[in-house]
């Protein structure tokens, strides 16, 4: 219960509906009861008495009942549902609120796939608890006590013998329910994997295609998909084995009703139309116990989902603005890193180390070395997505951390290794840090960044609507369009990371043509591979294992017999190479 | 947080766009109905006709008890006070549940074993189909949309083909039975009764779909609303960076009120469906109550009569229920085999011929003779492409995107057939050849190496699934990949996936260089990688590259100088043209296209 305590923020507001939809049940589980009674008075007190009279009225009654009965049942439905979909209503967008302003850090160890079934399934187990379960559990009371009630009320030996089977039904539905849910498990597992399979085949099919593994991959897929066929069918047996025993034990009840029963009637201790409304009795109190294993199971499954969910919204935000924070509106741009050292977490090694250095504004600073360097870390202090170990990062003067987060981003634009675009148009992918940006400024933006003939020539130009991942695009393209939403915000710093990796080397020289006119007055960072992206930096520092290990002017580290000379020679060996073949 | 909850932002709600595919029902169509059920064909000589049995005895057993409990036990034993008789009924009674229980634990599993061999059966046909089918079939769709077929829309008929079929057959005869004793017990009461048929059919077709229909919305809805929660997860750093997160909640506020209201209106139908079934219900038992009496005054109608009618009452409404759900189930099943069909129909380029041949191990002398192609009728992508390629040659295509290289490639490995011209394999055309031998000597290296979910070992393997952990080392060994395989927490039992970090880009592309290389195919094609990999890794690949080409024909496409420089023969395209061919000296003497591509590649790299 502790669980549902903790999230009662989120449904406790909506307590009409839940309270409305407890009160109409009352009503709806009486009503139900109301039928055998009914049909009761009709054979024993009508027919058989011969009080024909009263027979209108009883017909009309019913009907006046039912349709009170409908009423009834449908507010308290469709309150129950309101219940739980109002709550959750407000639950996803809390969610949703949370996920925004989470850390990197969070998300440095969380995977999209789990995150996605918290947000669905667990959601969603959560809205049927809150409209199904907790009514479910009161019906289930309230039914089997009324019904109970009645048939005693009529004839206590009877209700007895009827009910003589219930314990073994108790017990099957006990073992069945045991039994199926791992069953059930199985098949979800399995077809997890049979999707899987299906998935990375169709994404890897060039892979399948250009060795020719088509049959190998059938052949995986079959077994796959034959094993699908096998848990379902072992469950579908679980089913068999037990289904018609629950059917067969109510049945049982039946019977002996109707040798008792009829012994009772024939002796005179029973009325004939009591026997009757006995016999739709047992089944209220059959149906609700068959179903009693699905109603804990989903009392169990809402708990486990509650406790995720909680997972995510208890997460703590690490980065927030303390209650002193400057809004500034445009920066200068200077840069400065004072000693920094960064460890992503306590057990983690250095990810930099010690790190100092001065950018003005209007200076290029190029970063070079391995895949993980650091290169990438430096970037992410910037903007505050870490926060270094040791050491303090100013711009402008000013410790970071004096900046509202929002105006601190604002002015630093930055175009991530991975450009990600979004599912909207181009227009609104270049714009996305400036949604008022002007079509002017950003067809200015996408001209920069190269991207403006070949979004012209796109059938709905800068309205084309790009689908899962910018598909359609190439990996330059969509590379150019990120620099283009980077430059669209007018950043004070810019921060390229690896940001023309998937574009040809004209295109590079014309995009670096392009943002020459614009550096003056902003700070750019380049992280690059290739010495001709960054070679007119105005500082380059060459990064090793956290470290800047060389620094200084391209000229410069060329002959500092350093990492960077050796980079140099490597890249450049074709260039040498094809220079002797002409001098020949 | 809007509070006005019926009123969606549409400024908010145009910030992104998702396509919903979404199952919406189709109007019902009989060929496709056919063709869906010769699926059942396999099936006719034992589980269909064992599980209709099993259906009918059920089926038979539910119809007669309620006359052996009204009409006999009620009236002929309870009421006369014949003891014998009434412990004979009971006796006969239990029988029949015990016959009943049997039945139905046979029909379960019979019918599951029914409808899941047809699945597996539409499954493995349609995935085999679409795992033939050209490239261009894939770059057309996202791999997503192919899923939903192979997995989603496949399960959407489990339903219809475990019980469905099954249950029409047995409502109908359900339905009948009924109808057919009460009208032997008392026509007239049976047909005053009968009034309630046409409302319960009514509700349980038009009512049913215009509720689906509502479900539908909100699933739509709901699909949308997932779309954002994925991508604004995959692109929470981008939203972070450029600080849109209240943008961005502005936005899912409009989609989740939207999925809010949609559910509203579903719920409101939904909770209607019940009363009025139930009230139906009960127009009828007023009916019979009321005209039944009568009948029982005026001395046509015994009393167990009487119950026996309210107890088939009470039965109606199932059947009827169900068969509004299978017509349900027919009309999404016509909307998911439509798509299954369409995928099925789907013709594989290259044609087979029937007599095609295998092809024996090739030296690897490659002509195209005339070559023309088109992937659409408009534009050419090869016109008259002559050229020879001698075996364990390593020859370079150099041109724009768009220029045909990678076609002469596709063709090559005979993904397609030319449209005009042959294509000739050690002086064999390829269209005489079955497609299985050829590409079995055929590897191709692509930029995007996909890494399948497993161990670092059988990913290697992918390419041969035969070899042996010693060969699988011994490639890796050559390729220069086994220093960083070693290094792995599992060496090469390590598990990977496809979107994990273990591996780096350029990693992948050492695996993928292993892979071939134990394949040692006889042509070996290369699309080079353009993509991020820092000095250091490139070195070592293009070392294993040396060591991957060695005795082979080769065809690379590449950007790389270095490589170009060195390969053996060198074809320059534009515009699905060969402009000039030769090695690196010749062309850089004959100062032409490749000459003034080298020179403005070099003038670039000095001026940035």
């Amino acid at each position: 219960m502790e669980t549902f305590k903790k999230l009662k923020a989120y449904y406790w507001p909506y307590k009409k509906y839940f309270f409305i939809s407890m009160f109409f049940l009352l009503f709806v589980t009486g009503i139900t009861v109301v039928y055998p009674i009914i049909l009761q008075k009709t054979i024993d007190d009508v027919i058989l008495q011969g009080n024909y009279k009263w027979i209108p009225y009883l017909a009309f009654g019913f009907v006046g009942i039912m349709i009170l009965k409908g009423i009834t049942t449908f507010i308290q439905q469709y309150c129950g549902d309101l219940f739980g979909i109002t709550s959750v209503y407000r639950l996803r967008n809390e969610l949703y609120e949370k996920l925004q302003f989470l850390p990197f850090s969070y998300y440095d160890n969380a995977k999209t796939g789990d995150l996605m079934s918290r947000l669905t399934a667990d959601v969603e187990a959560f809205r049927f608890f809150l409209s199904f379960g907790f009514t479910e559990l009161l019906r289930f009371f309230l039914l089997i006590t009324v019904s109970f009630g009645v048939m005693f009320y009529y004839s206590p030996s009877l209700t007895f013998v009827t009910l003589a089977s219930l314990p073994f039904l108790a017990i099957t539905v006990y073992k069945f329910d045991k039994a199926v849910h791992p069953a059930f498990r199985g098949i979800r597992k399995s077809f997890g994997k049979l999707n899987t399979n299906v998935q990375e085949n169709i994404s890897g099919i060039n892979t399948v295609k250009s060795l020719s593994r088509e049959e190998f991959q059938i052949n995986k897929f079959n077994s796959s998909n034959g094993d699908y066929k096998d848990k379902y069918l072992f469950t579908s047996d679980i089913w068999a084995k037990y289904f018609p025993l629950m059917e067969f034990l109510g049945n049982v009840s039946v019977v002996t009703l109707l040798a008792y029963g009829g012994y009772l009637v024939m002796n005179g201790n029973l009325q004939p139309g009591e026997l009757v409304a006995f016999y739709s009795l047992v089944w209220y109190i059959i149906w609700p116990i068959m179903n009693l294993g699905f109603t804990i199971n989903l009392f169990s499954q809402s708990k486990a989902s509650g406790e995720r969910l909680l997972e995510i919204l208890e997460v703590d935000e690490k980065i927030k603005d303390h209650d002193s924070v400057v809004d500034v509106d445009k920066m200068k741009g200077d840069v400065e890193f004072n000693h920094v050292t960064l460890n992503y977490t306590e057990h983690d090694e250095a990810a930099l180390e010690d790190i100092t250095f001065k950018a003005e504004s209007g200076k290029v600073i190029g970063l070079i070395g391995s895949t993980g360097s650091g290169k990438t870390s430096i970037t992410q202090l910037m903007t505050r997505f870490y926060e270094p170990t040791k050491g303090e990062i100013l711009i402008d003067g000013k410790t970071l951390s004096d900046y509202s987060l929002k105006s601190l981003r604002n002015n630093i634009g930055v175009v991530l290794q991975e450009s990600f675009l979004f599912s909207s148009t181009i227009k609104a992918n270049i714009s996305y840090g400036r949604p008022e940006a002007t079509m002017e400024e950003i067809i200015e933006a996408a001209k920069m960044a190269q991207a403006h003939d070949f979004i012209t020539e796109l059938p709905d130009g800068y309205d084309t609507k790009l689908g899962e991942r910018g598909l359609g695009l190439s990996g330059g393209q969509k590379q150019r369009i990120a620099i283009a939403r980077a430059l669209c915000t007018d950043p004070s710093i810019l921060i390229l990371d690896d940001a023309t990796s998937a574009v040809d080397m004209e295109t590079e020289f014309r995009i670096q043509k392009a943002l020459k006119n614009v550096m003056s007055d902003r700070t750019t960072f380049i992280i690059a591979h290739r010495i001709s992206s960054l070679k007119h930096a105005d500082e380059i520092l060459v990064m090793e294992n956290g470290k800047i290990v060389e620094r200084g002017v391209h000229d410069f580290l060329l002959k500092n017999n350093g990492p960077y000379q050796r980079i140099y020679d490597i890249q450049y060996q074709d260039q040498k190479k094809i220079l002797q073949t002409q001098g020949r | 947080m809007s509070k006005n909850k019926s009123k969606v932002n549409k400024n908010a709600l145009s910030r992104f766009h998702y396509s919903t595919d979404q199952v919406i029902d189709k109007p019902f169509n009989w060929e496709q109905l056919w063709r869906l059920l010769t699926y059942l064909k396999p099936y006719s000589k034992k589980l269909l006709p064992l599980s209709i049995v099993t259906v009918l005895i059920t089926t038979a057993i539910r119809l007669i008890i309620p006359i052996l409990i009204g009409v006999y036990t009620l009236d002929k034993a309870i009421r006369q006070k014949d003891g014998t008789l009434l412990f004979t009924l009971v006796g006969i009674i239990a029988g029949l549940y015990v016959i009943n229980y049997i039945a139905n634990v046979l029909r379960i599993r019979w019918m599951n074993e029914l409808g899941q061999g047809v699945i597996y059966d539409l499954r493995k046909h349609l995935f085999s189909h679409v795992q033939w089918l050209s490239h261009r079939f894939f770059d057309q769709r996202s791999a997503g949309s192919i899923l939903v077929r192979i997995m989603n829309d496949i399960n959407s008929l489990q339903e219809l083909f475990t019980n469905g079929v099954i249950n029409l057959l047995m409502d109908i005869i359900l339905l009948a039975g009924i109808i057919v004793i009460l009208f032997t017990l008392s026509p007239e009461l049976t047909l005053a009764v009968m009034v309630i048929l046409p409302i319960m059919f009514f509700i349980s077709t038009s009512l049913r779909k215009n509720i689906r229909r509502s479900w539908q919305d909100v699933r739509i809805k709901q699909a949308k609303l997932n779309s954002h929660l994925n991508e604004s997860i995959q692109g929470i750093r981008v939203t972070q960076s450029f600080t849109q997160e209240q943008e961005n909640m502005a936005f899912f506020d409009g989609v989740n009120t939207e999925t809010f209201d949609s559910w509203k209106t579903a719920t409101k139908k939904n909770a209607m469906f019940r009363p009025m079934v139930e009230l139906t219900n009960a127009v009828g038992t007023a009916v019979l109550i009321w005209y039944g009496v009568h009948l029982i005054q005026g001395g046509s109608l015994e009393l167990g009569e009487f119950v026996s009618f309210a107890f088939y009452l009470g039965m109606f409404w199932e059947p009827i229920s169900r068969l509004g759900q299978v017509y349900n189930q027919l009309l999404i099943g016509m909307a998911s085999s439509e798509r299954i069909f369409e995928f099925l129909d789907e013709q594989p380029i290259v044609d087979e011929k029937h007599d095609a041949m295998n092809l024996d191990d090739i030296k690897g002398r490659i002509q195209f003779e005339n070559v023309e192609f088109s992937y659409d009728a408009n534009r050419k992508a090869l016109k008259n492409i002559d050229l020879e390629m001698k075996a364990g040659q390593t020859v370079a295509l150099v041109g724009h995107t768009g220029s045909g290289k990678t076609t002469i490639a596709n063709l090559i490995s005979r993904f397609y057939d030319p449209t005009k011209g042959e294509v000739k394999i050690d002086g064999i055309n390829l269209r005489d050849v079955t497609v299985s031998s050829l590409r079995n000597q055929i590897s191709i290296v692509l930029q995007d190496t996909f890494i399948f979910s497993g161990t670092i070992k059988d990913n290697i393997r992918f390419g041969r699934p035969d070899a042996s952990d010693e060969e699988v080392r011994k490639a890796a060994e050559a390729i220069g990949a086994n220093e960083f395989i070693e290094k792995l927490s599992g060496g090469y039992d390590t598990e990977v996936e496809e979107r994990g970090n273990v591996l780096s880009v350029g990693e992948r592309q050492l695996l993928s260089f292993a892979r071939a290389l134990l394949a040692n195919p006889r042509i070996i094609i290369l699309d080079e990688a353009t993509a991020s990999i820092d000095t250091e890794t490139e070195v070592k690949i293009q070392n294993a590259l040396k060591k991957l080409l060695a005795g082979r024909t080769a065809i690379i496409i590449a950007h790389r100088l270095s490589t170009i420089r060195e390969s053996d023969n060198i074809f320059v395209l534009e515009n699905g043209k060969i402009k000039e061919s030769g090695n690196h000296d010749e062309l850089m003497d004959q100062e032409g296209d490749y000459y003034e591509l080298v020179k403005s590649q070099f003038k670039m790299l000095e001026a940035m």
